[in-house]
C-alpha cells in the first residue's frame, strides 16, 4: 500500500491509468530505465477491460474467457518492471506543465512529470432513453464490472438493450455464469449495413470476424432478439417494466433490471482539462484527442494512449501503451535500449482492421443519442431534452453558454454522462455539426475533492511567505 | 436483482443506515449495496427521485453515499471494511455534507 507521503516530488513518466494501455506504457518505460508511477483510481489494476484481473473472485476461466484472462500477463509484466504502481489513487489535475494533482486515501500530492501519458480509456456512451436514472436500470458495463470483481450475476428478470460488441460480450458472460435473460432489445438499425459493407473485407481479416460469429451464435441460442427502435424504462421508486416497439407495435415486459449499452467512447475529461486539442469523429460519434503517430497531444510532453485517444479495443490499446512509452523513453533517454516499434505499429494495424466495419455497422440510430421531451439528458442535474432543445431554439450556441442556463454538465459527473448528448441536441436544433457546437470546458479538479485534501498538499516556506501578511 | 456466483472471499460487515449488511472482501460499497438489494442509495438533488448505482465504474456519480462520516463518496471506488459505516444521501440537504 503506497501513501501520499510514499511518493517522490518527480519522475520521468507519470501514466494515469491502469488499463492495458497504463500498464504496458509504465512496463515498457520503467524496463527501459525512466522513473516510472502509475496512478488508478481504482481499488486494483486491469482498467475496465481486466477489471479485478489480480482478484476476481470468479475461477472458472470459461465464464469471463481467455481475452479477460490475457490482462493477468499485462499485470504482472507492470509489477514485475520497477515502475511503482500505485492503486486507489485519483487524479483530478494535470496541467500543459505537467504537474499532476493526486489523492490517495485522502491526502494529495502535486507530481512534477517529465513525460505524461494519461490512459484514461473509454467510458460508455450515453444511453438517455425515458426513465434511465430509474434504480432497476443500469449500464451494460456496470453489470460486466461487478460481474468481474465481485462475481455478481444478474438474478431477476433481466433484460438487456442497446448495440454494439461489449452487450453480447456481456451477455455471453452473463449466460456461462447461470444467469439468465429474459430478452435482448437491439436497437441497431439495420440500415446501418449500408455503411459498413464497404468495409466488410478488412473485418474478415481481423481477429474481430471470427470471435463476433461465435459470440452472437452462442448468446441468439439462448435469449430471444428482439429488433427494437423505441425503448423505455418504466417505473416508480424502481424499474417495473420496459416497454418497446418497432413502427407501431408496442410491447411490454415485466422486468427487475434494465442493461443499457450503446458503445464505448473516450474518456475524455482530464485530456480536455490538460488544454488537450480535440476533434469530432464523425463515425464514433464522440470527441477525441488530436495526436501524432506516436500520440503526442497538442500539449507537449503530454501523450494519449489506449482508447482514450480514439476507440480501438483493449490489445490495440496496449500496443498503443508501448508505442507511447517508446516516444517518452526516446525523448527523455535517447541512449536507452527500447524494443523495435515497428513491431507495435504492425501488431497495432491489425488490430484497427476490423475497427470500421464494427463502428459503421454499431452506430447508435439518431433517437437513441438524441431524445426528445421530458427525457433526462443530464442526470446530476435532471435537465431535460425538451430544456435543452427549447434553449438551443432561443439562441443558446454551445454547451458552456447551456451550462450558463440550465446547470447541465455542473453536477458531480462533470458532464460525463450528457456532454455528448447535449452537443448532439443543440446541433441537431441549429442546423449546426457537433464539430461546430464543440464540448463542455473542463477544468481541473476533473475529480471532487474535499477542502481537506487540497489543506494536505505540502507548503513550502517561501508558497508560504508569499501569502502571510 | 443480483446473486453471489461463489462465497468465496472473507466475510466483511458494514452498516448501511445503521443496519448491519453482509458483504464480502473485494466488495466496493456499491457492489456491497447492489449485492444486498439495496434498492436506491441517495435521492436526487432537484425531484428528490432515488438513484442507484449505474455504471459502476466512477464515472456517473449515481453511487455517492457518506463512508465514515465522509459525504458524496463514490461508492463504486471505495472497498468495505469490517466496521464501515455507509449513509445514504437526501438530496441536496445532504450534498454538501
Amino acid at each position: 500500500m503506497t501513501n501520499a507521503s510514499d511518493l517522490a516530488s518527480s519522475y520521468d513518466l507519470v501514466v494515469i491509468g491502469g488499463g492495458p494501455a497504463g500498464l504496458a506504457a509504465a512496463a515498457l518505460a520503467a524496463r527501459a530505465g525512466l522513473s516510472t508511477v502509475l496512478f488508478d483510481e481504482n481499488p486494483g489494476v486491469g482498467g475496465q477491460i481486466y477489471r479485478a484481473i489480480t482478484f476476481s473472485p470468479v475461477k472458472d476461466r470459461t465464464i469471463l474467457g481467455e481475452d479477460y484472462w490475457a490482462g493477468a500477463d499485462l499485470a504482472a509484466e507492470a509489477a514485475a518492471s520497477g515502475a511503482l504502481i500505485v492503486t486507489g489513487a485519483t487524479v483530478w489535475s494535470l496541467d500543459p506543465a505537467r504537474l499532476v494533482g493526486v489523492s490517495i486515501a485522502g491526502q494529495a500530492r502535486l507530481i512534477r512529470a517529465g513525460r505524461v501519458i494519461i490512459a484514461t480509456g473509454a467510458l460508455e456512451r450515453p444511453v438517455p432513453v425515458p426513465g434511465w436514472t430509474l434504480p432497476g436500470v443500469m449500464s451494460a458495463g456496470g453489470a460486466q464490472t461487478v460481474l468481474k470483481a465481485q462475481g455478481l450475476v444478474p438474478s431477476g428478470r433481466t433484460v438487456m438493450a442497446g448495440g454494439g460488441p461489449l452487450l453480447w460480450l456481456l451477455a455471453a458472460q452473463i449466460l456461462r455464469a447461470g444467469g439468465k435473460l429474459d430478452a435482448i432489445l437491439d436497437t441497431t438499425p439495420r440500415s446501418n449495413w449500408l455503411r459498413a459493407l464497404a468495409h466488410l473485407p478488412d473485418f474478415l481479416l481481423s481477429p474481430y470476424f471470427s470471435k463476433g460469429v461465435k459470440l452472437l451464435r452462442e448468446v441468439r441460442a439462448k435469449v430471444r432478439v428482439i429488433r427494437v427502435d423505441r425503448l423505455e424504462a418504466v417505473g416508480d421508486d424502481r424499474l417495473r417494466e420496459v416497454v418497446f416497439g418497432t413502427g407501431d407495435g408496442e410491447r411490454r415486459l415485466a422486468a427487475d433490471l434494465l442493461l443499457l449499452h450503446q458503445g464505448v467512447v473516450p474518456n475524455v475529461n482530464l485530456a480536455i482539462a490538460a488544454g488537450i486539442a480535440h476533434a469530432w469523429n464523425e463515425r464514433q460519434l464522440c470527441f477525441e484527442p488530436v495526436l501524432d503517430g506516436d500520440f503526442n497531444s497538442s500539449v507537449p510532453g503530454i501523450a494519449v494512449a489506449g482508447d482514450g485517444a480514439g476507440i480501438a479495443g483493449g490489445t490495440a490499446a496496449a500496443e498503443r501503451g508501448r508505442i507511447a512509452a517508446i516516444a517518452a523513453v526516446r525523448a527523455l533517454r535517447p541512449a536507452a535500449s527500447v524494443p523495435d516499434v515497428q513491431i507495435m505499429r504492425r501488431k497495432l494495424r491489425r488490430e484497427e482492421m476490423g475497427r470500421a466495419f464494427l463502428d459503421w455497422l454499431n452506430r447508435p440510430a439518431g433517437p437513441f443519442r438524441q431524445p426528445t421531451g421530458d427525457t433526462i439528458v443530464c442526470r446530476c442535474e435532471e435537465v431535460t431534452a425538451r430544456q435543452v432543445r427549447d434553449t438551443a431554439d432561443m439562441g443558446c450556441e454551445g454547451p458552456n453558454q447551456m451550462k450558463a442556463f440550465l446547470r447541465c454538465g455542473m453536477g458531480p459527473c462533470q458532464g460525463r454522462l450528457c456532454g455528448l448528448t447535449v452537443t448532439e441536441l443543440i446541433a441537431a436544433q441549429r442546423g449546426t455539426t457537433p464539430a461546430e457546437v464543440g464540448y463542455y470546458r473542463l477544468r481541473p479538479p476533473v475529480k471532487p475533492i474535499t477542502l481537506a485534501e487540497l489543506a494536505s498538499l505540502p507548503i513550502a516556506e517561501a508558497e508560504r511567505k508569499a501569502v502571510e501578511r | 436483482m443480483f446473486k453471489r456466483l461463489a462465497e468465496a472471499c472473507a466475510p466483511v460487515a458494514i452498516t448501511v443506515d445503521g443496519k448491519r449488511v453482509g458483504c464480502r472482501a473485494g466488495d466496493t460499497v456499491a457492489a456491497a449495496l447492489i449485492a444486498a438489494g439495496i434498492a436506491h442509495c441517495r435521492t436526487a438533488p432537484v425531484s428528490g427521485a432515488p438513484r442507484a448505482p449505474y455504471c459502476l465504474m466512477g464515472v456517473c456519480f449515481e453511487c455517492l453515499v457518506t463512508v465514515d462520516g465522509t459525504g458524496s463518496r463514490q461508492g463504486c471506488l471505495v472497498p468495505v471494511r469490517d466496521g464501515m459505516t455507509v449513509e445514504t444521501q437526501v438530496g441536496r440537504r445532504e450534498a454538501g455534507r
